[in-house]
């Protein structure tokens, strides 16, 4: 066994299809070689194939979930080591899978919505004189995320971690003759790289401490590390959370989600909402044993969350973008799982609970917003649309699912995840518990209004739309997309309305969870779980008044008002997100670049270059010496004897 | 006669000699010149050998010699050679060996 020069034994050696995890990966990455490599002449079957790949990588991985959901508990979780990958010295790397519930819940989330996603794509994509490089990227991405999950260390997690990036990365920038999307898909890669240093040195200290980065080595060891230097566990938890915030557009590094609505609507819905963005959640609650250790390190994370949760809000309230304002939920969502996480042992399951629901909802309410982008020749702005309801009713209908989820109505999904988070929330106790809990508890409220004025200034109201021409001049034929788009709607409509009470009702997910992120605790809050269900209806009732009045009673303006209030103005803003980068990292930068291109230049050249000057400039004058008179040269050495001869006679008797 | 007298003497031929070796643009000139600075050398040589009493001297005396007969051998015909294709023996002429 090659894990063995680490001493450890794998887990349980993965047997029957679990064996074969290894095709999850294999598959879509197939795919994505051929797309590439086949050329134009795939052009026709490239979608089907990119389409095809992703869903039996579904059907195998429902299998697995078959294969390990009829195990015992114990057994769950499995090792399936390929091949070694890096042995160097000490540092022995093994390329291996790990399967247990916690990966299992991600590769059913990823090929899932992802299968949905690339046949939405299909219909999407169907102008586009790319699209079988479009589903190239697709496969690579499915592929990449999924060995990011699957990977049983931190090194193959880190792999598919630049995988997914890379694919993110090329992806928003997919309308190549927009400066915008250059310019975002580079905002996308500079911010996560940011993180992915964190990551990166959190992986280097964990070789340093433990001298293994597999997760059976690092949880075995990071016990004793624990007792002998706590400081290096948290130190570790929180480079593990700077990685997880890049990804994850968590503060202080959400600038780059916003922007990443510059790539095609499925690739937002897709890795932008439902499962990149989400891989940060997975870090932490992968880490768990990590983050048990050290109740600093999961405090910042609690933190994290909640301030992020409330940034996301704000921002999203002032966007006129639908793209936009969608993608600050997805900021403020991830915001809500990162509390979950980040309030510790017992609540992992929450935060994955949410990130499930938040992927059905999210994905739908992109692929809604996809639609209605189709229907209104690509335009984004809200401002421009109105009573679309009777034009679009499946577009409606499945986002009016979408919508009650993540404002957490009564028995829709996000009642069943996002309820349990504020109570967790509240449940910590103290300050802390009411800080965190009245962030979230306001975050609901939020919610209700920006989603509220979303819906009510996309689908009720005047039709604005008719009265404009879009930007290309061309007039708005609002229409239903084809089947193709809808059918992946309406099942991620009813992923929206039944899987919040579907993982939650006998707390299945929590269970089957288990072995992996440990026994969950039944969050109890001093002021009693009632009183805050039903502080969290008012609230979102609330929202969705003021939503109601501001929008829903009022004609919209097509030009957004220019004298708006400070806050408002503020909102728009990106709550300063993008600011703060400008002025904390960007301009610095500017500034230390310029000062080391002067010193380079100045400095640096202008001595090595002055040396070099002066000599062949002495030179130039020295050489007329050498005239090519003989006698002149017989005078030197004269006057060069006399003068070392004086030298002598002077050193001799002086 | 105290040596002396002969070190002075040295030490005048020498100094003609080198005078010679700068001022004079005759190349066979200069060449008797540098003979004339080798044998005041040759004298003090000698003399120093006769003051201290030993033969060091003289023994180095008639290297110098064995030496200066080689030199004048190739000298002069560099001197000739010169002459043959420049037509002349002046030493500022042959000076394209410069900068």
């Amino acid at each position: 066994m090659t894990t063995a020069p680490e001493g450890f034994e794998p887990v349980t050696t993965a047997t029957g299809i679990s064996a074969s995890a290894w095709l999850l990966i294999a598959l879509p990455l197939a795919g994505a070689i051929i797309l590439l490599l086949g050329g134009r002449r795939l052009d026709k079957v490239g979608h089907w194939l990119g389409c095809a790949t992703v869903v039996v990588a579904f059907v195998i991985g429902v299998m697995t979930f078959m294969q390990v959901h009829g195990l015992a508990d114990d057994a769950r979780v499995m090792d399936s080591t390929l091949y070694s990958w890096i042995p160097v010295g000490s540092l022995q790397v093994d390329f291996g899978l790990r399967i247990d519930p916690l990966s299992l819940t991600f590769v059913l989330l990823i090929t899932g919505v992802g299968s949905l996603i690339h046949i939405y794509s299909i219909g999407y994509m169907s102008h586009d004189p790319d699209r079988r490089k479009f589903f190239a990227y697709l496969n690579l991405f499915v592929a990449a995320m999924l060995l990011l999950v699957l990977g049983n260390s931190f090194v193959t997690l880190y792999f598919g971690w630049e995988g997914v990036g890379l694919a993110s990365y090329l992806l928003i920038g997919w309308y190549t003759d927009r400066p915008s999307a250059a310019t975002a898909a580079k905002k996308a890669f500079i911010m996560n790289r940011v993180g992915d240093v964190g990551l990166s040195l959190a992986i280097f200290l964990m070789f340093k401490e433990m001298g293994t980065t597999s997760f059976t080595g690092v949880f075995d060891r990071i016990g004793d590390l624990a007792q002998t230097s706590p400081g290096s566990v948290t130190t570790i938890a929180l480079l593990l959370l700077l990685g997880a915030c890049g990804k994850s557009g968590q503060f202080p590094l959400q600038a780059w989600l916003p922007d990443a609505m510059e790539g095609p609507t499925p690739v937002s819905a897709l890795i932008h909402a439902a499962t990149m963005v989400t891989a940060g959640v997975y870090l932490i609650a992968r880490s768990s044993p990590i983050f048990d250790l050290t109740a600093d390190g999961r405090l910042v994370v609690a933190i994290i969350g909640a301030l992020t949760l409330l940034i996301g809000c704000v921002a999203g309230c002032a966007k006129d973008d639908i793209k936009k304002v969608l993608a600050y939920s997805t900021v403020s969502q991830i915001g809500y799982m990162f509390l979950a996480v980040g309030l510790g042992a017992g609540v992992y399951a929450l935060g994955i609970m949410h990130l499930l629901a938040h992927g059905f909802f999210k994905a739908g309410l992109f692929l809604g917003a996809g639609s209605i982008m189709h229907a209104m020749n690509d335009d984004v702005d809200m401002r421009r649309f109105g009573g679309l309801a009777r034009r679009m009713p499946i577009t409606f209908v499945t986002m009016a699912c979408g919508y009650l989820a993540i404002i957490g109505f009564p028995f829709f999904s996000g009642w069943f995840t996002k309820d349990p988070i504020i109570e967790a929330a509240f449940a910590a106790g103290g300050t802390k518990g009411a800080l965190l809990g009245g962030a979230a508890l306001l975050g609901a409220g939020l919610t209700a209004f920006y989603m509220t004025r979303l819906m009510i200034m996309t689908f009720f109201g005047d039709a604005r739309w008719k009265e404009l021409k879009s930007t290309d001049g061309r007039d708005y034929h609002p229409h239903e997309a084809s089947s193709v788009m809808t059918i992946p709607m309406i099942v991620l409509a009813v992923g929206s309305v039944g899987a919040g009470w579907f993982l939650s009702s006998h707390e299945r997910l929590a269970e089957w969870l288990t072995p992996s992120v440990g026994t969950f605790v039944e969050p109890d809050p001093a002021i009693g779980k009632t009183v805050i269900t039903i502080a969290t209806l008012v609230l979102m009732v609330l929202g969705v008044l003021v939503a109601y009045l501001a929008v829903g009673r009022r004609p919209v303006p097509v030009r957004a008002p220019e004298h708006v209030n400070p806050v408002i103005r503020f909102a728009r803003a990106d709550v300063g997100g993008n600011a703060l980068n400008e002025t904390l990292i960007a301009r610095p930068g500017t500034w230390l670049g310029r000062t080391l291109v002067f010193t380079d230049v100045k400095g640096v050249d202008g001595a090595v270059n002055g040396i070099a000057a002066t000599l062949g400039g002495l030179s130039g004058r020295w050489r007329r010496w050498q005239n090519g008179f003989v006698r002149s040269y017989a005078l030197s050495m004269l006057a060069g004897t006399l003068v070392l001869t004086l030298a002598l006679v002077l050193v001799r008797f002086a | 006669m105290t040596p002396t007298h002969y070190l002075v003497l040295s030490a005048l031929l020498f100094g003609i000699g080198a005078v010679g070796v700068l001022v004079r643009r005759n190349a066979i000139v200069v060449f008797m010149c540098v003979e004339l600075m080798l044998n005041a050398v040759n004298l003090s040589l000698v003399t120093f050998s006769r003051m201290h009493g030993n033969l060091d001297g003289v023994i180095m005396a008639f290297f110098v010699m064995v030496v200066a007969a080689a030199e004048v051998v190739v000298g002069l015909a560099i001197i000739m050679s010169i002459f043959r294709s420049r037509r002349s023996s002046s030493v500022d002429d042959a000076n394209l060996l410069k900068f």
